[in-house]
Formats: C-alpha cells, structure tokens, sequence
C-alpha cells in the first residue's frame, strides 16, 4: 500500500547500498529529483537499471553510486555523449563501472519477463550482432514446438524501481499518460517502488482504459512539483533543452562536474533547492 | 590573394546535407510504415510525410504511432510525438507487437560507422573491454535492422565512417555478404539503400558489398572513393541524383527552421 511520505523519507526507507535500482523514464518522465536524493543521501555499489542512461545516470555515476549499470542506449539525447559515463567506461573514474549491455527490444522485454515473475525473457533478438559475444547473459533457446532459435535474456528484477508520474489521488493510485516508455512494467517487476508525482488531488478522473498504477501495488508515492527536469511531464512543462545542452558542457570535465553536484545538489536540501541555485547560477552563465 | 575557385557543389543553392536528407527521404513511398530513429532519419521521415508521402505512417521506439510532429523532435520522445499521434503505447508493446509483429516496412536508421556489407557499429570505437570511444549502444537497432522488411541508413560519408571491418557489430546489414543474412534466420531483406552526403550505395544483388549506384550532383567518383575506407565499387548504371525540386527544400527549410525556433537549435541531429 502507498504511503504519501516526502521523497527524502521514502529513498532513506527504501533504497538501501548495493541495491539493484532502475529509475525509469523514456526522454518524458525522468525522476531526476529522486536520483537527486538518492546521491545525496550517498547510496554506494547501486546496480543501475535504465533502457536510456541520461542526465541523471550520468551523475549518479559520476558521484560513484553505481557499481554497475545494464542499459540499452546511454546518451545525452539530441546533443552527444554522456561524458561521466564515458570517463567510466574509457577511464574507470570515479571507479571501475561494470556494464551489461542489451538492445531496447532486450531490456523492454526483460521487463515485461520480471512483471511476469518469469526467469527470462524470450524474443527474436540479437541475431547477427557482437552483443552476445560482450554479454554472456544473451543466450539462445531452441523453440520446443517449432524449433527455432530464439533470444533468450534474464528478467530484471529490480530491487527498488523509481518513477515519476503526473499525479496521484489521496489513496496512491497514480495516474500517468503521454510516452509511458517502460516504467508500468518496471515498477510491477520491482520488489518496492517510489513513485514521484506533481501533484496529489481528490480525483484523478481517469478514463477506464487509462495507465493507472493501483495504490495498493505500490510502496511511496512522493508529491514533487517539476520532479522530472530538465526532462518533462506532459500537461504540465516542457523539456528544458538548454539545460540538456548546458549539461554537455558541465559534465566535460572531472573538477568542474564535482564542483556543479556540490553546489546544486550536495549542498541542497531537496529538488526545490536545486532548481532556485540552478536558476542562479544559469543566470551567471547567461 | 586569390579566392579559391568554387566546387561545382557550392555554386548549386543546397547544401550537401540537404541533398542527402532529400534524397533519403524520396525513397520512403507514400503509405509505408516506417520505424524511425531519431536524428537525421527522423529528419528525412518528416520530409517525406510534409511533401511527397502524406500517408506515411511514422513509429518512434518511445511509444508514438503515427506521429506527426510539427516540428523535428530532439530527443526521441519528445511531447509533440505523443500529442499527434494515433495512439501511444508502452516500448514494449512498439517492439514485440508492431516490430517483432512483423509490421514495419522500413526501418530508417543513422549509424556512427558502416561496413561495406552495411552491418552497422553505435557501441565502441576499438576493443570492447577499453575501448577507445565508447558510444551511446544499440538502442533499438538491432531488432529494427533484422525485423523490417527492408532498412534504409543514412549517415555522412568519411573513411572514419566507412569502414572495411567494423569493431563491433551493433546490428545486422548482410553480415559477411552473399546469402550469410538469410543463412543466420534473419527475417527481414536488411539494408537496401545507404544514403550519404556524397551519394547512394546499394548492395549488389549478389555479393551483398556496398556499391555506389547513385552520385548527388557535383560530387566526383573520385570523392566518394576516398571518403570511403574500402575498395568502392562504382555501378556501370552509375546514376546523377535528380536536383532537391525546390517544393522540397522550401518544406526541409521551413521545418528546420520552425524546429530551431522551438528547440533554440536545429532538432535531431545529436
């Protein structure tokens, strides 16, 4: 059962050191304010879960949270790479990070095989690509009807899944609509879930068919007004594709990274404090 | 000083990169059901549905089928594909369902580097365990380039780009050549058309390698050979890209700059 609890008290709660943690969100929907939290309160050998490593991986790796992360795609969409990411991978700093890397179709499916309480996943996948010979959890089955060989990969599992939403109503259900990428499936295929959401409100005047997350199958639901930025929640703010390209810049080097995550997330108290000194310190730049 | 005489491209009123996105997008036909990446894809998909192929049905791997945004998305869920498409569903239904369904036509891809049976390499530049540049992954290619019924890859030409032997294999093109993509059980027919800024390379009937069947208008033989990291095979049908008609350019103009205004850059070209 959900218990409406601020996001601070709900990642000391739930998401412990060496967790196996996904923060999803595909572009839309990214619950930065909860990676936020979870790097300040100084999580440790996190395996990362997330089909599109962004911003927020970025610095979660960065301030070496994860040991290791199974993804799909990590960029900085519409601008380049992930430099902190890639100082990881090239160069092991801030420490070695371990990767298992898939196709979206994999991780999609991975999901949905872990929302199933199934062992693996099952797909025609991977044929012809060098990924199998890089990730020794890509097998191949043999279809015991027809007899053709299929890709086969572990489900995820995990741990803790995090997701931001629009809204909620006072019971928990969370009501989320727009590009839902994979986050129902990861949130079901976690043993606990905090989902972040711009607001609460007496109803959430759904249509039957909508893409609600019942309360009861969920274990904090956190108000966060702005939870997603830079990337955004439909209906109610739109991506901040300056900051997407500011972040390019920011994360380029090892010093300047550290000294930006000190003063804007470090040494703030929550996402509200975070978007006040940003908005400084954008106007600095500007 | 004397000025540097002009090539015969920049006497022309296109750039190389527009007669590349034209070009690309004259091969999607009106109707198709296209799998779109993000980037100059979506760039040449866009084009197509605004001028000749209005009932060209786009699908973003974020959930959005047939969108039709009215202006270039940067990140491939932008909001603006969501709110004029048909419907959106989850990634996983948009691969098990509509790709792996089997009902894509095209799967229009970009890619970092090509080899010269179109396999395609977005994961590392040198060794996988310390590689030199790590780049962003597959993504959704390796299921779109086996699972639609044929792929169209756009990228610009460079011996960088356009290797003899790839580092790594993201995605499947026709693997060693010949009959080795049917020989694997892959489905679909894999790349048919490599659209450059130079020109088109198609894939010989039989060996599979990547010859250069089309030239864009101002660009020599010999510039395609050397932006080309292997031995390039020229097509004796050999045949001069047609000249971006100027309904087309105005359109790619006007998308690109409505695109600008929104995003504050030109959209998708990361």
């Amino acid at each position: 059962m959900a218990k409406i609890t601020p996001l601070r008290e709900a990642v000391a709660s739930l998401v412990r050191d060496g967790d196996t943690v996904a923060l999803e969100g595909f572009t839309h929907l990214i619950p930065h304010a909860a990676g936020h939290e979870i790097i300040r309160q100084g999580r440790r050998g996190l395996t990362l879960v997330r089909m599109t490593p962004d911003l927020i991986y970025d610095q979660m790796i960065g301030m070496g949270c994860a040991a290791k992360l199974i993804f799909s795609w990590g960029g900085n969409p519409g601008v380049g790479s992930l430099h902190r990411f890639r100082d990881a991978v090239e160069q092991g700093w801030p420490h070695r990070l371990e990767i298992e890397e898939h196709s979206h179709a994999g991780m999609a499916n991975a999901y949905v095989a872990g929302a199933s309480n199934l062992p693996f996943a099952l797909l025609r996948g991977y044929t012809g690509s060098d990924l199998p010979k890089v990730n020794p959890n890509i097998r191949f089955v043999e279809c015991p009807f027809t007899g053709e060989t299929l890709a086969a990969i572990p489900s995820v599992r995990p741990d803790v899944t995090v997701i931001h939403a629009q809204k909620a109503d006072r019971r928990g259900n969370v009501l989320l609509w727009g590009i839902l990428g994979v986050q129902k499936e990861a949130v079901l295929a976690a043993k606990r879930s905090i989902v972040t959401v711009e607001e609460v409100v007496d109803d959430l005047d759904a249509p039957p068919n909508a893409c609600v997350l019942p309360g009861w199958a969920l274990s904090a639901v956190c108000p966060v007004r702005g939870g997603a930025f830079p990337s955004y929640a439909q209906g109610y703010s739109e991506r901040d594709n300056r900051f997407y390209k500011a972040w390019d810049a920011i994360a380029r080097s090892r010093e300047e990274f550290r000294a930006w995550m000190q003063r804007h997330v470090l040494d703030t108290d929550d996402f509200a404090g975070f978007r006040r000194v940003l908005a400084e310190s954008m106007k600095e730049v500007a | 000083m004397m000025a540097t005489p002009k090539t015969i491209a920049e006497t022309l009123d296109f750039t190389a990169t527009e007669i590349m996105t034209v070009a690309a997008s004259r091969l999607l036909k009106n109707g198709t059901v296209c799998f779109v990446g993000i980037g100059l894809p979506s760039t040449a998909a866009n084009l197509a549905r605004l001028t000749h192929a209005p009932d060209v049905v786009l699908i973003y791997e974020s959930g959005p089928i047939g969108a039709k945004p009215t202006v270039l998305p940067l990140s491939i869920g932008d909001g603006d594909l969501a709110l004029t498409a048909d419907t959106v569903v989850g990634t996983p239904e948009i691969f098990r369902y509509w790709l792996q369904g089997g009902r894509i036509d095209v799967g229009f891809l970009g890619a970092a580097q090509v080899d010269r049976f179109a396999n395609i390499n977005t994961t590392v530049i040198g060794p996988y365990d310390a590689p030199k540049v790590r780049l962003p992954g597959a993504g959704g290619a390796p299921e779109i380039a086996s699972q639609a019924k044929e792929v169209f890859i756009v990228l610009k030409q460079s011996p960088k780009a356009f290797v003899a032997k790839l580092p790594f294999v993201t995605s499947a093109g026709h693997l060693d050549g010949g009959d080795a993509r049917a020989r694997a059980g892959i489905p679909g027919a894999g790349p048919t058309a490599v659209i450059t800024d130079l020109g088109i390379l198609t894939p010989d009937p039989v060996t599979k390698e990547l010859t250069l069947t089309g030239i864009h208008p101002g660009v020599t033989v010999e510039q395609a050979k050397a932006a080309t990291g292997w031995d390039l095979t020229i097509s004796p049908e050999l045949k001069t890209t047609e000249i971006p008609d100027a309904g087309a350019l105005a359109a790619l103009r006007d998308l690109q700059a409505r695109t600008a205004a929104a995003h504050g850059q030109t959209g998708g070209e990361g």
